[in-house]
């Protein structure tokens, strides 16, 4: 079991938590270091997976899932502890690797309780890391609530403003849609032996089956496509986001917005969609009504916001919907977008929301009504948040063009008028999403400065460069050598249209 | 020819970019200065041998018989959207590409020289010579594409250099909102563009120019004849993609961001707002001018909207103040001359008219080579007087010729040059141009012609109210001068190359399908054309040549006009509306509002209902036994009942 190099994405993090326990409440420096070499460890594990991963791709290993390993758990269920990864998870493992690395730097000062602070947020990563590596519905989605669960208390807790209020909503939210989702892993679960087999939770096995049977999947799409959804910030669930991002710790929204809504994503696509292909087929219209709706008025809504992190925020509803709906356009170009997108987004954001946190810390206001000219003053920190604006536009050479461009290409594909309507309007979010950044960056970083207590503030420390500069690095990767990742999704998602283009 | 040479014309000023963006800080201004000068003086040799051994090598992959090829120097992959819809990066050699490695490399040195001069103890001056170098990168990528996708990314990046040059006094309110403008403006065309590209690579499953380019009818035939609203869509997608040069290269009614763009420093006006990104436009039709020639409808559209700018901008050009306003409508109409003289073209058969068939083409690309020139010269010209003055008026001067002569010189040769007086080179170009829109239709040359005397009209009256006129009195205490020789050096050259550029044999280099075309002087275009412009001229010597009432009289004869054209006819106050009232106002705050007070409060609504649901019934846990005993009866009771129904 433990010669499998994914195990380990789930027991350093526990690893972590133990060193972490052991550490004493006041000793910065020690629950510092736990947390930068765990992170460490972590970062390097997910580049080892990747080069083992592309390397065994090359030598012409092409079966859907490598690394596989599978333990059982609990056999009247016949619940496994089965692992295996293909192109796509591997890169959601090296994104969250890279947003932990990051996020550990940017809460570097965390006040107060920061041995608590860091146990809940590694038992995150414990959560994340473990969703991207089962392949076992059950285990899955126990993951998945491991990672939500923390999520109260990091905001109850060490969050600013409404604290209270908002972790509540967004636990409350988000637990509606886990039980919607209950609902219909169990449902697939009990239709995963149509001949009257062994019931299974593995993936693999139900897809190969194409068990579901037809009269069933419709439900059970919706069911599993709203549950994961939700955490997709698909309208109308999405409004635990602004007010859980706007209260959250600088880490907690960077991890938050950067890979747990990517949770979302990645569900929708490997359980409703692969599992559920006749109802993805059939439903698909009302979802991407849904989703198309998000990504205009998510970013119709960020253009009047004043408080930065409501318009990240909103920008990420924008953003989320673009992902779901390309997942929604079931080609192999638009879903290869779509993962693109999370990935971009993920980087992008969590860039957003660190120096957001940045600029709160010295600032003591998130207000951008009350801020101004500060690339004076802070000129890295500035001009970091002008390539995440860049970024968030889609300009090139940045991993935000990418992803858009390659959504765009693929859902042009489907040529009859409802899509063609849909697209165009996505299409349209683009120019729309350059008013609000723009906006944003005019009134914070240029123009005069607004308040004279600012020219005491000081430039980013190294800790912040550190965050900032590893981000930027995978942003500006993406945006100038697109083709591995791209080719890498592709390969991947080739069982999943497969599994699509058979239902129809 | 070896890739090392291409590799290294995009490298160099992308690594320029990369050490005096990050390194810069660390860096004294001269250095810095120094840096980028040769930096770029490399570029442009390398350019220039490029161009060189592209046009006069005479090798077989350059020219055969007779005929310049289209040469694709190297096309690596860099992302494959599907198999067949490939995104590459290349570098694409042909006639126009030359040319244009030749205009931006040149003008883009004397800038980064010129600049060396006016930057001189600004703010950021390494940042400066950063974004420049990005600008030139961008600009190079774009003009060398192999394919359209690749156009439209460095297009996309020549529109963000812009909004950092603009921008770039960035704590000046009016240059951050001119910045901001510049680059929705060109976004918002740019989304047209974007659907074009769409919805024509949807056809014809490739990207690349010269395999949509080189069979044309193909292209036609892939669509199938498919229709959208009664236009073809080949028509629909050339249309769109044609927005996103309208949006670049400022045509009606996406103009309005370039004479905003002026707040950005002067020799950037030079570099970008006048001679190289805006007109990416011009040279994006010319890219596709075979495709666009099977579909009529198009063309007609590129020559109405080309016309139409072309005589809104001059009109608006009269009656601006600022003097870099002047030249950026100036600039406009002059894009939009090229516009209308790609429209008037066609790839054409055979017969009377052959001999024209492929002359706008030809004349609007040396228009656009020329114009570059002469109007970098102006525009350097204007950035030595405000450089003098501290002012942007022209009521602030006046009678400058004594004190500038070489500004005044530099700039008189640039006013006859795009006035269209000969020997300058502006005359050539422009008579070509006239010739083949009165071959296509002689509307659109009158129309044409009467846009030139317009131009020949407002640009004198410039001249005379800088250099003549009435001298400022406050010269007294602050008497202006040359500027130093950084900046006299870029301005003596241009002035150079526009009074020579006209005989440059551009018919045997430039074409639009690389066979040589015999350029002719049309005796009664040119007559026409010279009287016309002679005749504005003197009018404008009569108005502003020395100070009288003549100017203030017109002004009042027609008040409602004169304030209409300076106001620009309103489009800044319709777009305000639109953006302000209609899109912040009436969609985004509402929508902002649903947001919170509906979908949320919904949600909201869900768990308060829940509170008071469990608030109201919590009373039944009351621990009381008496109580429960009763609900215990009354339960028992019911389901009595129940089963009694259900049984009968």
């Amino acid at each position: 079991m433990f010669g499998n190099i994914l195990i380990w994405f789930v027991i350093i993090p526990v690893l972590m938590m133990a060193g972490l326990g052991l550490c004493r409440n006041s000793s910065m420096a020690a629950i510092r270091t736990v947390m930068v070499v765990g992170s460490t460890i972590l970062l390097a594990l997910a580049i080892w997976l990747c080069v083992d991963f592309l390397a065994l791709r090359a030598a012409g290993n092409d079966a859907e899932m490598l690394f596989t390993g599978s333990w059982m758990w609990y056999a009247p269920l016949n619940i496994h502890l089965a692992v295996g990864v293909d192109g796509i998870s591997v890169l959601m493992l090296m994104l969250s690797a890279i947003i932990v690395f990051a996020g550990t730097f940017a809460s570097w000062k965390i006040n107060p309780l920061p041995k608590n602070f860091f146990l809940w947020f590694a038992l995150l990563s414990t959560g994340v890391f473990g969703f991207f590596i089962s392949i076992d519905m059950f285990t899955m989605f126990m993951f998945y609530e491991v990672a939500l669960i923390p999520m109260y208390l990091l905001i109850g807790v060490w969050g600013t403003g409404r604290k209270e209020y908002s972790a509540m909503k967004l636990t409350l939210m988000l637990m509606g849609g886990s039980a919607f989702l209950m609902l219909g892993l169990l449902g697939i679960y009990w239709h995963s032996a149509p001949e009257g087999g062994e019931l299974t939770w593995n993936i693999l096995e139900i897809a190969k089956n194409n068990a579901v049977d037809p009269s069933w999947q419709n439900l059970l799409f919706c069911f599993t496509f709203v549950g994961f959804g939700v955490l997709g910030a698909m309208f109308p669930f999405h409004t635990w986001s602004p007010d859980g991002h706007a209260c959250a710790p600088t880490a907690v929204s960077m991890l938050h917005a950067g890979v747990l809504m990517k949770l979302g994503g990645y569900g929708c696509f490997r359980i409703a969609i692969y599992l559920l292909p006749a109802a993805a087929n059939e439903l698909a219209w009302i979802f991407i009504i849904l989703t198309g709706i998000s990504v205009v008025y998510g970013a119709f809504s960020a253009c009047v916001q004043t408080d930065l992190k409501y318009i990240n925020a909103y920008s990420s509803v924008s953003h989320c919907g673009m992902v779901l709906f390309a997942l929604l356009m079931l080609n192999t170009t638009a879903m290869t977008g779509a993962i693109l997108q999370m990935l971009s987004h993920g980087l992008m954001t969590a860039l957003f929301f660190a120096l957001i946190g940045m600029i709160y810390g010295r600032t003591h206001t998130r207000d951008i009504r009350q801020m101004g000219g500060l690339m004076q003053i802070m000129p890295y920190l500035g001009v970091c948040y002008m390539i995440a604006g860049f970024a968030s536009l889609g300009l090139p050479g940045l991993s935000g063009f990418v992803a858009e461009m390659t959504i765009f290409f693929g859902a042009w594909e489907d040529s009859d008028l409802f899509h063609r309507v849909f697209v165009i309007a996505a299409t349209c979010s683009i120019v729309i999403t350059a008013v609000y950044i723009l906006r944003v960056v005019g009134k914070l970083l240029l123009g005069k400065v607004q308040d004279e207590h600012h020219w005491q503030l000081t430039d980013a420390t190294w800790f912040e460069r550190l965050s900032t500069v590893t981000l930027i690095a995978c942003i500006a990767g993406i945006g100038f050598f697109p083709n591995w990742i791209n080719e890498t999704i592709q390969h991947s998602f080739l069982p999943i249209v497969q599994a699509i283009q058979n239902a129809i | 020819m070896g890739v090392t040479l291409p590799i290294l014309i995009l490298a160099l000023p992308f690594f320029m970019f990369l050490l005096l963006g990050i390194g810069g800080v660390k860096m004294s201004r001269k250095v810095a200065g120094i840096l980028g000068i040769l930096g770029m003086g490399t570029t442009m040799t390398l350019a220039y041998i490029v161009a060189f051994t592209y046009f006069f090598s005479g090798d077989p992959a350059f020219i055969l018989d007779g005929v310049r090829q289209q040469f694709q120097v190297f096309d690596v992959t860099w992302l494959a959207f599907t198999e067949k819809l490939v995104v590459k990066i290349g570098f694409l050699l042909d006639p126009i590409c030359a040319m244009m490695l030749v205009v931006i490399t040149t003008i883009s040195f004397m800038v980064h020289l010129y600049s060396w001069g006016y930057m001189e103890g600004e703010r950021g001056f390494q940042r400066y010579y950063a974004f420049l170098s990005l600008f030139t990168f961008s600009m190079l990528g774009l003009v060398v594409a192999t394919n359209i996708f690749q156009m439209y990314i460095f297009w996309e990046l020549v529109g963000v250099s812009s909004f950092l040059l603009i921008g770039f006094f960035y704590r000046l309110p009016s240059a951050v909102s001119a910045s901001k403008k510049a680059f929705i403006v060109t976004r918002f065309a740019d989304l047209g563009f974007l659907l074009g590209i769409l919805t024509l690579t949807y056809f014809t499953d490739t990207f690349n120019f010269v395999d949509m380019t080189s069979n044309p009818m193909n292209v036609l035939a892939e669509t199938g004849g498919a229709t959208f609203m009664g236009a073809s869509v080949l028509t629909w997608a050339m249309v769109l993609i044609f927005t996103g040069g309208m949006g670049k290269s400022a045509m009606l009614p996406l103009h309005i961001w370039l004479p905003d763009a002026m707040e950005g420093p002067t020799p950037v006006s030079a570099l970008i707002h006048a001679a190289t990104m805006v007109v990416a436009g011009v040279y994006l039709v010319a890219r596709m001018f075979p495709v666009y020639c099977v579909v009529d409808a198009s063309m007609t559209f590129v020559t109405v909207v080309g016309a139409i700018t072309a005589f809104y901008a001059a009109v608006v050009a009269c009656t601006q103040i600022d003097i870099k306003r002047v030249l950026a409508f100036s600039t406009i109409s002059q894009i939009a001359f090229m516009m209308v003289s790609l429209g008037v073209a066609s790839t054409g058969g055979v017969g009377d008219g052959h001999h024209y068939t492929g002359l706008g083409y030809m004349a609007g690309m040396f228009h656009l080579f020329t114009h570059a020139m002469f109007k970098a010269l102006l525009f350097l010209g204007a950035g030595a007087l405000i450089h003098a003055v501290h002012s942007n008026d022209y009521t602030k001067m006046g009678g400058l010729r004594k004190y500038m002569p070489i500004t005044h010189w530099t700039f008189l040769i640039g006013c006859l040059a795009i006035a269209g007086i000969p020997p300058f080179s502006g005359f050539f170009s422009k008579d070509e141009m006239l010739a083949a829109m009165f071959n296509n239709n002689w509307i659109w040359g009158a129309w044409m012609t009467m846009v030139a005397g317009l131009t020949a009209f407002y640009m004198f009256r410039l001249y005379y109210l800088i250099f003549w006129w009435e001298e400022n009195p406050d010269y007294a205490h602050h008497k202006p001068h040359d500027a130093p020789w950084q900046m006299s050096v870029p301005l003596i050259f241009l002035a150079a190359v526009s009074c020579v550029a006209g005989f440059i044999p551009f018919g045997e280099l430039v074409t639009w399908n690389g066979a040589p075309y015999h350029i002719h002087l049309e005796a009664p275009v040119a007559c026409t054309s010279i009287i016309v412009a002679l005749a504005a001229i003197a009018l404008a010597t009569k108005m502003y040549m020395k100070k009288n009432d003549l100017p203030t009289k017109f002004k009042n004869a027609l008040p409602g006009l004169w304030t209409a054209a300076h106001r620009r006819f309103y489009w800044d106050e319709i777009y305000l509306f639109i953006t302000h009232k209609i899109i912040f106002g009436c969609i985004s705050k509402p929508i902002a509002w649903f947001d919170r007070h509906v979908i949320d409060a919904t949600m909201d609504g869900f768990a308060k209902v829940t509170q008071k649901v469990s608030f109201a019934i919590r009373g039944m846990q009351s621990g009381n036994v008496q109580a429960y005993v009763l609900w215990y009866f009354f339960g028992a009771l019911a389901l009595a009942f129940i089963t009694w129904i259900c049984l009968l």
